[in-house]
């Protein structure tokens, strides 16, 4: 390591893919660390559909993606099993969906090593009661739905137990660079304190996914990036046991994935958006219930919690293909695409890790750390896809019916209810606080599922910030961890983020109930920015 | 029609995507104000719900839903609809279709079978019934609590009287829909209060009213309150193949159990899924007697004729009338009875619901939940009160049993007073024995 240098290598970004690099640099034994500007996987790994592809969605759209989907969707399976219902996936033909392609989807999919199973429409209706009696022919594939917190999380874990660190709320502002042009250190600053870091280092890894631009241009670098912003609407419950596809080439509304107790439907595909300013519109539910209504008739009239919207990393391909000498096929795909800054612009020691799908951030990760390895003069193997993650808690593979089982386990009617939509118990919530003391009440949501359930934080909210209160009061909290009135306005703020586009129905009738309990029974609009006397004097 | 109405009938236990956590329905249950196993309906209803589905193991891997007694009171108090009672049910019919049923699940809801074996031992039956030693002996066997209560067996079903007097089985030629009645007994009064059968039709012929009383069988609600809904289907089945054709033609249907009607009214559609024309066409032409009374004062038909009664009656009215929403026609009945003054016992829930109070692991539960009835209905007998009134035949055993106070149908104390205005007017009618 030369003068001056902390780590190896730095990963800018903590979504899957930044956890998934960091990982495999730690486990060929290089020092590494990870800044992430918000909470790990809350950029698009923490806002994308929940799907584990099988790739059937792109065997004719994007083949070399297809490839990727099936070949990772089995890595996955061995390696995270905890994170991943085995839910299966169904692809069906609506009368709106083009014979041909319906003619062309088995072969293709073999073609690309996926394995499909026509399915006889009885067997279809009897395990999917609520899909439309108009659909024609169906065909099972391997998908499942797949737990982004929980992957990022043992990704992470596994990292540092490779002896990685990283770091949340610590975002790039810059770089210092060599007279060469290339990168020799690069600058953050700790977005809760204003605390600035300087961490030297001999490369860096961006994988900022859709801001990979952004950190590009600090750097010197030219990268642009073309998001897509896809927006999804969140049911109340689940209105199928497996994935469901559109048997069509990929549309709006064609997906629905049962995610724990709730199901998923999108996305739309937008492009060209701000990445930190993606709002859902009206137009775009109305285009999602309406194809919504295909798959399931009724979903329109049932009860959406939520509507969120995700960025998708990718990239100009043109630009990219320009500098793309080693990439073996002529097709351009909207698989994940490896960068050398220091070849291309005359940035050493930067390479950005760009595209790609949350199923592949394994093999993304690989691919981008077998050319930093190889520039730093490393060449241990990659190990990733061999070595378990460490287990997340609970059953393995996940359970819709495991939080109730284990309730039920404990004796039942007892259980110590923090959110009572989506059981959270009490111990549940200090052990999430234990491990990480410096959380808000939204980074708790992530890893615990808190305010996730129909009321949307009515109930559980009140109760999360008088936890953390208590643990101020006993010295349990991280400094850095928001006081208790803060938290709860600003979990309140981003969970009618959510709620606002869709609040219609059921859910702007819990609307009305929430603001009648926060505006006046709790008054939250007159708490004072601090809940401590004597600190809000200091 | 609101959504919530097209999701509770297309999707049935979407109703659930109402509820808005408000928690009315904990505020309001009985049975998880006196215990804490159960953690009430919100828990065990829409939250557990989302929770439930195909996945390794086990369906619905919950069991405390099982403490809910299905009194419906929950379901009377959403304010956001949620069919939360109901809910419930199809989730214990769930694990039961999953797990099994224990044998004494499944003798209990078997009334039709019961009946067919104790009544020609019924003389037999009922001194076991009566007896310390045999009851605690079927409380270890089985599981039927000692003090649970348990009518006694009649020696003669109301069926087999009724075929013996050969009377009605079916229309008569030039039977008209608005003079005759088809009168569903249910199991209660079929094998152990034939009694209250013969005062009902007494009254109904009283006022003008044809009573046939064709095949049929128990409506299925033990079935159904234990989540055996494939025996309660056959029931259901059975029952609609046969009353079907009265309904379509016009014919109303009158029962004397509020538990019997409200099956027929609801419970094949909203837990059965029996949602076919045969299904809506009888739970239309569903009446209560009391409720039918009523509609006959209201348009004058009604023989106002009744002699006094001079007595203060505790009255409760079950859960299952109230999830009738029908008001509380007894009541309006008993003022119509010179002298008579019944006292609504303003108490939610007897606690007996059908069977579960008669499971040696619920009776406790069901005798806190009706405790503060039973205190009112002693109070009342100390104050002078003969008997109690209640239109469910389990709540009436439940109340007699745990206060000691003869309970009886409403329309028993109607019959009463009819016969005392005979005996007054000198000209007694026959009475119907
Ligand atoms: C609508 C939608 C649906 C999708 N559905 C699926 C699906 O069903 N299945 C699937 O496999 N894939 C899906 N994808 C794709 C998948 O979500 C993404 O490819 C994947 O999550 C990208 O992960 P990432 O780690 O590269 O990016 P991100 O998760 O976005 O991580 C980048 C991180 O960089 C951080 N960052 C940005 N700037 C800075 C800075 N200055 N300093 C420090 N950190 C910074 C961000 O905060 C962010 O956390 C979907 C994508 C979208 C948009």
């Amino acid at each position: 390591m030369p003068a001056g240098a902390e780590v190896d290598v730095v990963v800018i970004g903590g979504g899957a893919t930044g956890a998934g690099v960091l990982r495999d640099l730690a486990m060929r034994g290089l020092s590494a660390t990870l800044v992430e500007r918000g909470d790990f996987a809350s950029g698009t790994s923490g806002r994308y559909h929940g799907l584990l592809h099988s790739g059937a969605r792109y065997v004719e759209s994007d083949p070399i993606s297809a490839r990727h989907c099936i070949e990772e969707n089995a890595v996955l399976r061995r390696i995270a099993p905890g994170t991943i219902e085995p839910t299966g996936g169904y692809f069906v033909a609506t009368p709106d969906d083009p014979d041909d392609y319906l003619d062309r989807f088995p072969a293709a999919c073999a073609k690309a090593g996926i394995e499909t199973e026509p399915v006889p429409l009885d067997e279809l209706f009897r395990a999917e009661p609520l899909l439309s009696r108009e659909i024609r022919a169906a065909y099972r594939v391997p998908d499942a739905a797949l737990e982004p917190w929980e992957l990022v999380d043992g990704t992470l874990n596994s990292a540092r137990e490779h002896g990685a660190t990283a770091h949340r709320y610590r975002a790039v502002i810059g770089f210092e660079r060599d007279a060469d042009g290339s990168v020799a250190a690069v600058m953050t600053r700790d977005t809760r304190t204003g605390e600035e870091e300087t961490i030297a280092c001999r490369a860096v890894v961006s994988a900022a996914g859709a801001w990979a631009g952004q950190i590009a241009e600090l750097a010197g670098a030219r990268l642009t990036m073309s998001p897509g912003k896809g927006s999804m609407l969140i049911f109340n419950r689940r209105f199928s046991t497996a994935v469901i596809n559109r048997l069509a080439p990929p549309g709006d509304g064609d997906i629905l994935v049962p995610v724990h107790t709730v199901c998923i439907l999108g996305t739309t595909d937008i492009t060209g958006e701000d990445p930190d300013d993606a709002v859902v519109t009206e137009e775009e539910i109305s285009a999602l219930l309406a194809d919504g209504e295909r798959l399931v008739p009724g979903i329109s009239g049932a009860r959406v919690l939520r509507a969120y919207a995700g960025s998708r990393p990718l990239y100009d391909a043109d630009e990219v293909s320009g500098a793309a000498s080693h990439d073996e096929s002529r097709e351009i795909s909207r698989a994940h695409h490896v960068i050398d800054h220091g070849a291309r612009d005359g940035v050493g020691g930067l390479w950005s890790i760009v595209g790609g799908k949350l199923t592949t951030y394994r093999l993304m990760a690989r691919d981008v750390t077998d050319a930093v390895a190889a520039a730093l003069g490393n060449d241990a193997p990659c190990r990733t896809a061999d070595e378990p993650l460490p287990e997340p808690a609970g059953h393995s593979p996940y359970w819709l019916g495991d939080r109730l089982a284990a309730i039920e386990a404990e004796g039942g009617g007892d259980a110590d209810l923090v959110c009572e939509c989506e059981l959270v118990t009490r111990q549940r919530l200090a052990d999430a606080l234990d491990r990480r003391a410096d959380s808000s009440l939204d980074d708790l949501r992530r890893t615990t599922r808190l305010g996730m359930g129909p009321c949307q934080g009515a109930f559980c909210m009140p109760r999360a910030a008088a936890m953390l209160d208590a643990r101020r009061a006993d010295g349990r909290l991280h400094p850095a961890a928001p006081d208790a009135n803060v938290a709860l306005r600003s979990f309140a703020a981003e969970r009618l983020r959510g709620t606002r586009p869709i609040a219609w129905g059921d859910q702007l009738t819990e609307l009305f109930l929430t603001a009648g309990i926060f505006r006046g029974t709790l008054g939250t609009d007159a708490l004072p920015e601090h809940t401590g006397g004597d600190d809000a004097a200091s | 029609m609101t959504f919530h109405d097209a999701a509770a009938r297309d999707f049935p236990a979407f109703s659930t995507d109402a509820c808005i956590k408000c928690n009315v329905c904990n505020t309001v249950c009985p049975v998880s104000r006196v215990t804490d196993e159960f953690p009430g309906p919100k828990y065990v209803g829409p939250q557990a719900q989302r929770f439930r589905g195909p996945g390794e193991g086990s369906d619905a891997p919950d069991h405390s839903v099982d403490l809910c007694s299905g009194c419906g009171i929950c379901t009377r108090a959403c304010p956001a609809g949620v069919l939360i009672a109901e809910t419930n049910n199809r989730a214990r019919a769930g694990i039961v279709e999953e797990r099994g049923s224990s044998l004494r699940n499944r003798l209990i809801s078997d009334t039709d079978l019961l009946i067919r074996l104790g009544t020609p031992v019924a003389p037999l039956a009922n001194i076991g019934l009566k007896n310390r030693l045999a009851r605690w002996f079927g409380e270890k066997t089985l599981g039927v609590h000692r003090r649970g209560p348990l009518a006694p067996f009649s020696r003669r079903t109301f069926r087999a009287w009724w075929k013996r007097e050969k009377r009605p089985t079916a229309l008569e030629a030039g039977s008209d829909p608005s003079r005759t009645v088809v009168y569903f007994h249910g199991c209660a009064v079929n094998g152990f209060e034939p009694d209250l059968g013969r005062d009902a039709v007494e009254i109904l012929e009283r006022n003008g009213l044809t009573v046939i009383v064709p095949p049929q069988e128990c409506c299925g609600l033990p079935f159904i309150s234990n989540g055996l809904y494939p025996r309660a289907r056959e029931k259901a089945r059975r029952n609609l193949e046969s009353l079907a054709q009265y309904a379509r033609a016009g014919y109303r249907i009158v029962g004397t159990s509020t538990s019997c009607t409200h099956a027929l009214k609801a419970e094949y559609r909203e837990m059965l899924d029996l949602a076919d024309d045969d299904a809506t066409a009888v739970a239309d032409a569903t009446w209560d007697i009391c409720e039918l009374l009523v509609d006959l004062h209201d348009r004058g038909e009604l023989d106002t004729g009744f002699a006094p009664i001079a007595e203060s009656i505790p009255y409760h009215p079950p859960c299952q009338l109230k999830s009738h929403g029908i008001g509380l026609p007894a009541m309006d009945l008993f003022a119509l009875v010179p002298g008579l003054r019944a006292v609504d016992s303003d108490h939610d829930c007897c606690g007996a619901a059908g069977t579960y109070g008669l499971k040696a692991e619920r009776w406790q539960i069901a005798q806190d939940v009706g405790a503060p009835l039973f205190a009112k209905v002693r109070a009342a007998k100390a104050a002078g009160a003969s008997r109690a009134a209640c239109d469910s035949e389990t709540c009436r055993w439940q109340i007699e049993q745990s206060s000691g106070v003869p309970t009886v149908h409403p329309v028993s104390i109607l019959a009463e007073s009819y016969r005392r205005a005979d005996e007054a007017a000198s000209e007694p009618r026959r009475r119907l024995v």
